[in-house]
């Protein structure tokens, strides 16, 4: 028995546990310092006073710390803080907790009882608050557990009855941070009963000090943000607070209703003073309605923005908004919009304006006059008419987001957004043009309206007028009077400010498309022709009979029946304009007249089917190339140079792939570049005798790197794997560099710390794509990676002859592409360089050149778009454009109008001076190393060391060439 | 009760000639003190034999104060203070007072020196009267005596117009002068806090009258000169020198600034330059446009606008003029209208009401022949148009201050009395408070409710918000005891004990006592201890003891029992407790009078 225990007890201790095989975690290595808590505890003995603590504080508050020592400095700082007497200090160590508490990489647990104890035995208000703030801090940076929540929620809830205000404010911030709406509290406290979280901070809505009640609305607020269900019950209390005598508990009450609305807006509620009951969202909507002509602008700001977000609102309330019911002598009188419309409906438009025709008619009952609207009577026509513009704007911006979504809102507000082209202030004029773009689909224009819209076109703002040329192209007029209103508009406009040339073309395009019916009959007067007589031949370079031809012949492009009404050199001018500006004039069907295919064909039918086929095509093109594996098979390289061929011609025909296929055609360039350097026979051949071949490899290498660089900044929507491939291609460039400068020059120095920095490079590589190796697999990273362990320990000569060999063995990487890539593009529009007056100016002084210029999927403008002027001389100047000289007109569409600057010495005669834009790369800013955010305890020493930054320019814009002459100073 | 009394000397029922006078708190206040335009005789200027018979105004009067610098609300102080008499302080805004004798000049020169008027004060007088003004600051609170102090408020209209809050102790009015709710071209909108006066003195212009936006007149305006201007044609515009004039100049000038346009604009000389100056001075009294944009440029500095010259007007071409008066009754504004009118391509714009008898009004009823003097004809053939700007509220623009404001009551003038008497009604019904109109030399008396201040001891807060609970609930008020003192003219609030120790008294404790009978078979230690689980059942929360000695204590009323001599059946209770308790102790007798529960042992 004995024996067959001993047995099993040596079963049990003989049994074999199979430990699983764990991965050594990588070491991280980290400067040690000095611990931190040492010196503070210290520094805090050497102070013989407060203030002298107080300064310690201060200086080491300065200072970071790091994650493991926290815990340390929080326990010395606690010490300290049972010690001191001084509020001050205390205060500034309660601070302190709650910095450290932010740490990353320090979990605040462990400091919670003891926060928790020093606020029972807190007597100092200040310092009882800013200890509540640190727990809030605590409380946010954990919020995974519950039991802490409940915990810090408890303490909040006893320290609700301070008398200070800013200890109720932080309970109420902690409330409604931490607090769960469906979590009871208050067990201890019997008088109260079981009270959940929302009723507690309700509670405080008639606290005696506005601060707290702010805090409360707040509070309530954030949980709301926080996700929990607010109950409805507070809604009138809610509303009391909308008169409150404090405008940020207006503001906040402003805020509270609104989400309040939101989330029950079909909800009934009673008017009170009647038994009628309406939906909660109009009642509210009444309300914050009512706040737009509050006494604070803050409020009327806040009001009338959230305004525009009440959606559900019922039509009848929405547009009580827009109605002030005018009255002059207690009887009715209609508005000048009313007007208006009815001098137009009764086909009478400009009379003569006689006294007192605004005369009212009907005599009103008295009784039915409401001063003071109980509803949402007005509430635009005042927010519209505010003092302050930010009152004014908001408004706009709350009437475009409302007529979106209700096109008979829109037609109503029409009359009000008009009016407001007229404002003061600019920025409100451009944004209420903007915004009647917006609604613009909604509405069709009467004459009346249209007049005034366009009597802005001769603002002397180009913003303006430009933002109203966008109008049009997208306004529904409703007569052929308003086609020739307008079009005579914009050619007044053109007549005055020749630079708006482009963009009145292409409003007059648009609205040639949209209105064939209407400019139908106005085509003999626009163009002037007569049944019986030959009129003369129109100049052909006049910008407005331009502007007219680009109107008729977007107009003939639905309406067949037009080209009739041509004359003989009308068909002259469209085959020409069609060359000349084929972007604003389509092709057309004309009688007697042979089709030209080819180009058009493409255009005349863009259809979806069409992109799918380029698509299909680009795809196969790259399946085409992907099969060459060997870069020396015969015919790879003819392969290469066809699919190139067809890349660039694809991008020409199919405006939407163009970005694609111009990335891939770029791409396999940079491949075709490699493989012919490559390819060349100097491999075998000894270094003196090759010395041509070797220029040209060189030449190819350098240009692959420039290449690169373009691949991976001009393009847009690219992810990391094509980042990867791309810096890929960049890699086997700099090898190829790499080994051709081992065979040229023969200083070894030169050589050793070029090795050092390719594998330097390397590592960087895997480091930066370590997520993408994996699609790597059989290329020369792989290779390389594979024999790093060898490459970091052997000889540069050896080093260099692996290289060689992996670079010829690897294969053809093959491209994969993102959804959408676009390509950067800048047009300069402005010089046209068309002119042959050169531009004089005194030799030494300056002249400002206007450049207009559009750009294309280019992000972050400000900081990448650049102006180079080159000199005939070679000297060349690099501008940066302010800020404020980039507009956004459209979603990917950026707009530089800006002024540089020339000088240069004298010159005998005139010459020409190169303007280009640039776009400024450098590779640290490369979206994946997206440099960590600093935080507090965080040193700028623990970031791993940034790759050495290339930094340089890609120019993206034709060169533009523009006649100067420096005239040398006269003495 | 004390009372505020309100009596309109003029501008009650009536437009022109504001003069109020407020007794409040044993202050006399007059607020304006302007002429009528319509009259020429006595009743050109408020009638201040109202206030005293003979003699100086100094001694009845604690002080003056103009909201603006119109004439009907100023142009009788020289007369007031110089010919009358009186010495006190006068309170204006900085603007009111810089333009204000600009105007009264201007005034005494047309009727001195043109109507050859004799009895008028004298450019002198004009002086001595501005030394006694004392200007205000928007917001700022002058104490004008220990007592009276008043605050003024921004009320567009003119540059420099103010609304007055006049407070003593915890009385106080408001006196709004004009005031205009809606911003314009180179004003603000009024704006007051809720102050919550006893009354609110507002103006009622446009009692009955909504109008309409803003911007709809003004593109009007711009269109017709725009279009005017464009067909070659000259454009005149009669105004008045001061305040309406500057916000067309603004207009027309942004206009032109944004159009590039380049027709020049001329403004008639006269008062206007001098005004212009102080307008640029007085940026802060201005709108939000102006204020954030004078740094870069002053929008007073017009570029496109100058000084007329009597030549010009025969200038080829097109031009737009600015001419004195506004109603085309005389002067340049007649001179330029007559040269102009034979031209169909002209136009006249008139930018106010005109009255009867001016070619203005004759030609805006649509005559076409006028006669001039010298029996020779004038065919009218430019164009005239008339556009309204006025700076005045209109009556939802009254209700908006109303609400702003929230006074208890409200005090109708300078209005038509039909008008007023329909805002009235609207006003009472809307805000339920009531509402005045007093006539001229009506007087309206307002008893208030002042709130008297008390001190309290600190100590007994302390104790009292010990006592009960945490915090003061505002939403239930609470009794607390204590002892109000009144000594020396002050109220205190103190403790019963404190109250005590400084007057040297004793207290002395007062206790009620009753007996109640009922009806228990029981002996009497057993109804006393049924009584005892009784009321431990009933009063939870409260201390309750039995003592030994036969007694049953309730916090401090004490419950005996004792058999009534005839009938054992028959318990007498006795009650007795402090005055302290005395809820307590009438709520146990009439618990104890319904009997006992039969189900307790």
């Amino acid at each position: 028995m004995a024996a067959h225990l001993k047995k099993r007890v040596y079963e049990e201790f003989s049994k074999v546990v199979q430990i699983p095989h764990e991965e050594t975690p990588a070491k991280k290595l980290r400067l040690s310092k000095p611990s931190k808590s040492a010196a503070l505890h210290i520094d805090l003995c050497k102070a013989t006073n407060s203030t002298d603590a107080l300064q310690y504080l201060l200086q080491f508050a300065r200072k970071p710390v790091e994650a493991e020592s926290v815990e340390g400095v929080v326990r010395i700082l606690l010490e300290h803080y049972y010690k001191e007497t001084d509020n001050s200090v205390r205060l500034k160590i309660a601070s302190l907790l709650g910095l450290l508490s932010k740490t990353q990489g320090f979990s605040p647990d462990c400091i919670v009882d003891d926060a928790i104890n020093t606020l029972s035995n807190e007597k100092s208000h200040q310092v009882l608050a800013q200890l509540l703030d640190t727990l809030l801090v605590i409380g946010t940076q954990l919020p995974e557990s519950p039991a802490l929540r409940l915990r810090l929620v408890e303490v909040a809830y006893k320290h609700l009855s301070d008398t200070y205000f800013g200890v109720r404010n932080k309970c109420l911030q902690l409330l409604g941070c931490l607090g769960m709406v469906d979590a009871p509290l208050g067990k201890e406290n019997e008088g109260a009963g079981l009270r959940d979280v929302q009723s507690i901070i309700s509670d405080y809505f008639g606290d005696q000090d506005p601060r707290v009640r702010t805090a409360a609305l707040k509070a309530m607020l954030q949980l709301h943000e926080r996700g929990m269900k607010i109950h409805q019950i507070i809604y009138d209390q809610a509303c009391r607070l909308l008169t409150d005598d404090y405008e940020q508990v207006r503001s906040a009450a402003v805020q509270m209703v609104w989400v309040l609305s939101q989330l029950y807006p079909e909800s009934i509620v009673p008017i009170p003073s009647s038994n009628e009951e309406i939906r909660l969202v109009d009642d509210a909507f009444g309300k914050i309605s009512h706040m737009v002509s509050d006494g604070s602008w803050m409020v009327r700001v806040q009001a009338a923005k959230t305004l525009g977000s009440m959606l559900q609102v019922s039509p009848h309330f929405l547009e009580q908004t827009l109605d002030k019911k005018l009255m002059s002598d207690l009887r009715r009188k209609r508005t000048a919009h009313e007007r208006a419309k009815e001098l137009f409906a009764s086909g009478e438009f400009s009379s003569g304006r006689k006294w007192a025709d605004d005369a009212p008619k009907e005599k009103l009952d008295t009784n039915t006059v409401n001063l003071i609207a109980s509803g949402a009577c007005g509430a635009f026509v005042h927010g519209l008419e505010d003092e302050m513009f930010e009152v004014r704007i908001a408004a706009v911006e709350a009437l475009c987001q409302l007529a979106r979504s209700s096109p008979s809102f829109a037609e109503k507000c029409l009359d009000f957004l008009v009016d407001m082209f007229n404002d003061e202030i600019e920025e409100v004029r451009l944004q209420s043009i903007h915004v009647l773009r917006e609604i613009s689909t909604h509405i069709t224009l009467r004459e009346d309206q249209l007049d005034t819209v366009l009597a802005v076109l001769e603002d002397s703002s180009r913003d303006i007028r430009e933002a109203l040329h966008e109008l049009l192209c997208y306004t529904n007029v409703s007569t052929k009077e308003c086609i020739q209103l307008a079009l005579l508009e914009l050619l007044k406009n053109l007549n005055k400010y020749p630079t708006d040339r482009n963009s009145v073309w292409k409003c007059l395009k648009f609205l040639g498309s949209r209105h064939p019916t209407l400019v139908l009959p106005l085509v003999p007067e626009l163009l002037s022709t007569h049944p019986y007589f030959d009129t003369p031949e129109p100049d052909m370079d006049d910008p407005a009979y331009i502007a007219v031809l680009v109107l008729v012949f977007n107009a003939a492009k639905s309406c067949p029946t037009m080209p009739a009404l041509f004359s003989d050199h009308t068909f002259r001018h469209y085959a020409y304009l069609r060359d000349s500006l084929s972007h604003l004039v389509p092709p057309l069907r004309l009688p007697g007249r042979k089709q030209v295919y080819g180009l058009d064909s493409v255009d005349s039918g863009p259809g979806s089917g069409s992109v799918e086929s380029a698509q299909l095509f680009l795809q196969q093109s790259l399946n085409r190339v992907s099969t060459i594996q060997n870069l020396e098979a015969p015919g790879a390289q003819d392969l290469l140079d066809l699919t190139i061929r067809d890349l660039l011609r694809l991008g020409e025909l199919q405006t939407e792939l163009a970005g694609a296929a111009d990335f891939c055609a770029t791409y396999l360039r940079c491949q075709l570049l490699l493989m012919k350097a490559l390819q060349e026979k100097l491999w075998n051949m000894a270094v003196p005798l090759c010395l041509k071949q070797n220029v040209t490899a060189t030449a190819a290498a350098q240009q692959i790197l420039e290449e690169t660089y373009k691949l991976e900044f001009l393009y847009s929507g690219l992810e990391s794997r094509q980042v990867a491939t791309i810096h890929h291609v960049r890699l086997q460039a700099k090898a190829l560099q790499l080994v051709l400068t081992a065979r040229t020059r023969q200083g070894l120095d030169l050589l050793i710390s070029s090795c050092e920095k390719f594998l330097q490079d390397v590592e960087s590589f895997q480091r930066l794509f370590l997520t993408e190796l994996p699609h790597l697999q059989d290329s020369f990273v792989d290779k390389l990676l594979e024999l790093m362990p060898r490459l970091s320990s052997c000889k540069p000569v050896e080093l260099v002859k692996i290289l060689q060999t992996t670079l010829r063995q690897s294969g053809l990487l093959q491209l994969r592409l993102p959804e959408q890539i676009h390509r950067a593009t800048a047009t300069i529009i402005e010089p046209t360089g068309e002119s042959d007056n050169p531009l004089r100016f005194t030799s030494g002084l300056v002249v400002a050149l206007d450049i207009d210029a559009t750009l294309e999927h280019v992000q972050d403008p400000q900081n990448t778009v650049k102006v180079q002027v080159l000199y005939p001389d070679g000297q060349s100047h690099v501008i940066h454009p302010k800020p404020g000289d980039f507009r956004k007109p459209g979603p990917h569409r950026h707009r530089l109008i800006t002024q540089v600057y020339l000088s240069h010495t004298a010159w005998t005669e005139p010459s020409q001076i190169e303007v280009r834009l640039l776009l400024a790369y450098s590779s640290s800013s490369t979206s994946l190393t997206s440099p960590s955010k600093l935080g507090w305890s965080e040193n700028l020493e623990s970031l791993p060391p940034a790759e050495a930054a290339v930094e340089g320019t890609i120019p993206f814009s034709k060169a533009v060439k523009v006649f100067i002459m420096p005239k040398p100073a006269r003495r | 009760m004390p009372e505020i009394k309100v009596t309109p000397l003029g501008a009650g029922q009536d437009v022109g000639r504001s003069c109020i006078l407020v007794s409040i708190g044993g202050k006399n206040i007059m607020l304006d003190c302007g002429m009528h335009m319509g009259y020429n005789d006595d009743r050109r200027f408020p009638d201040f034999s109202y206030i005293t018979q003979n003699g100086r105004l100094t001694d009845f009067l604690d002080c003056v104060i103009i909201s603006h610098f119109h004439l009907d609300h100023c142009g009788a102080l020289p007369y007031m203070s110089e010919m009358v008499g009186y010495d006190g302080p006068i309170y204006m805004t900085h603007p009111t007072k810089a333009i204000c004798p600009i105007l009264l000049e201007d005034f005494r020169k047309i009727t001195v020196d043109k109507k050859g008027e004799t009895n008028f004060f004298t450019s002198q007088m004009i002086k001595d009267c501005m030394k006694k003004v004392i200007p205000l600051n928007l917001h700022q609170t002058v104490q004008v005596d220990d007592e009276l102090e008043i605050k003024a408020y921004y009320a567009g209209h003119v540059l420099g117009a103010a609304m007055v809050h006049i407070k003593v102790g915890s009385e106080s009015v408001v006196y709004t002068g004009d005031y205009n709710m809606t911003p314009d071209r180179h004003l603000g909108a009024a704006w007051i806090d809720k102050c919550r006066p006893d009354i609110l003195i507002s103006e009622s212009t446009y009692a009955t009258t909504i109008r309409d936006s803003k911007r709809c007149r003004e593109r009007d305006f711009l269109k017709k000169v725009h279009e005017s201007i464009e067909r070659g044609g000259k454009v005149l515009i009669p105004v008045f020198a001061l305040g309406r004039a500057q916000e067309l100049c603004i207009l027309l000038e942004t206009f032109w600034e944004r159009m590039n346009l380049k027709a020049p604009i001329y403004f008639s000389t006269g008062l206007t330059e001098k005004a212009n100056h102080y307008y640029k001075l007085f940026i802060t009294w201005t709108n939000q446009k102006i204020r954030k944009t004078f740094v870069q440029r002053n929008m007073f500095e017009f570029k496109h606008i100058k000084a007329f010259d009597r030549s010009y007007a025969d200038n080829p071409g097109p031009m737009v003029v600015f001419a004195t008066p506004g109603m085309l009754h005389a002067g340049q504004s007649l001179q330029i209208f007559k040269k102009w009118a034979g031209n169909e391509k002209n136009m006249v714009i008139m930018p106010g009401y005109c009255v009867q008898g001016t070619i203005g009004h004759k030609i805006l009823n649509g005559q076409r022949k006028l006669e001039m003097e010298g029996r020779a004809t004038l065919d009218v053939k430019l164009q005239v148009e008339y556009m309204s700007f006025s700076a005045h509220a209109d009556a939802k623009g009254i209700m908006q201050l109303i609400r702003m404001a929230e006074p208890r009551n409200m005090l109708l003038v300078h209005g038509e009395a039909v008008k007023m008497e329909f805002l009235k009604g609207k006003i009472e019904q809307e805000f339920s408070i009531d509402c005045y109109m007093p006539a001229n030399g009506e007087t309206t008396t307002v008893t208030t409710n002042p709130s008297v201040p008390v001190d309290i001891s600190l100590n007994l807060l302390k104790r009292e918000m010990a006592l009960g609970g945490p915090l003061p609930d505002p939403k239930k008020p609470r009794t607390m005891h204590g002892t109000l003192i009144m000594k020396e003219n002050s109220l205190k609030l103190v403790s019963s004990e404190q109250a005590l120790k400084e007057l040297g008294l004793n207290e002395h404790q007062l206790r009620f006592t009753c007996h109640v009978q009922l009806q228990d078979p029981h002996s009497d230690a057993d109804t006393l201890h049924r009584i005892y689980t009784h009321l431990k059942s009933v009063l939870k929360g409260y201390t309750i003891q039995h003592l030994p000695d036969g007694t049953v204590i309730v916090e401090s009323i004490v419950i005996k029992v004792s058999s009534s001599a005839e009938d054992s059946n028959t318990k007498v209770l006795l009650l007795s407790w402090s005055y302290q308790d005395e809820d307590l102790g009438s709520f146990l007798s009439s618990l104890l009078k319904k009997g006992l529960p039969s189900g307790i042992c």
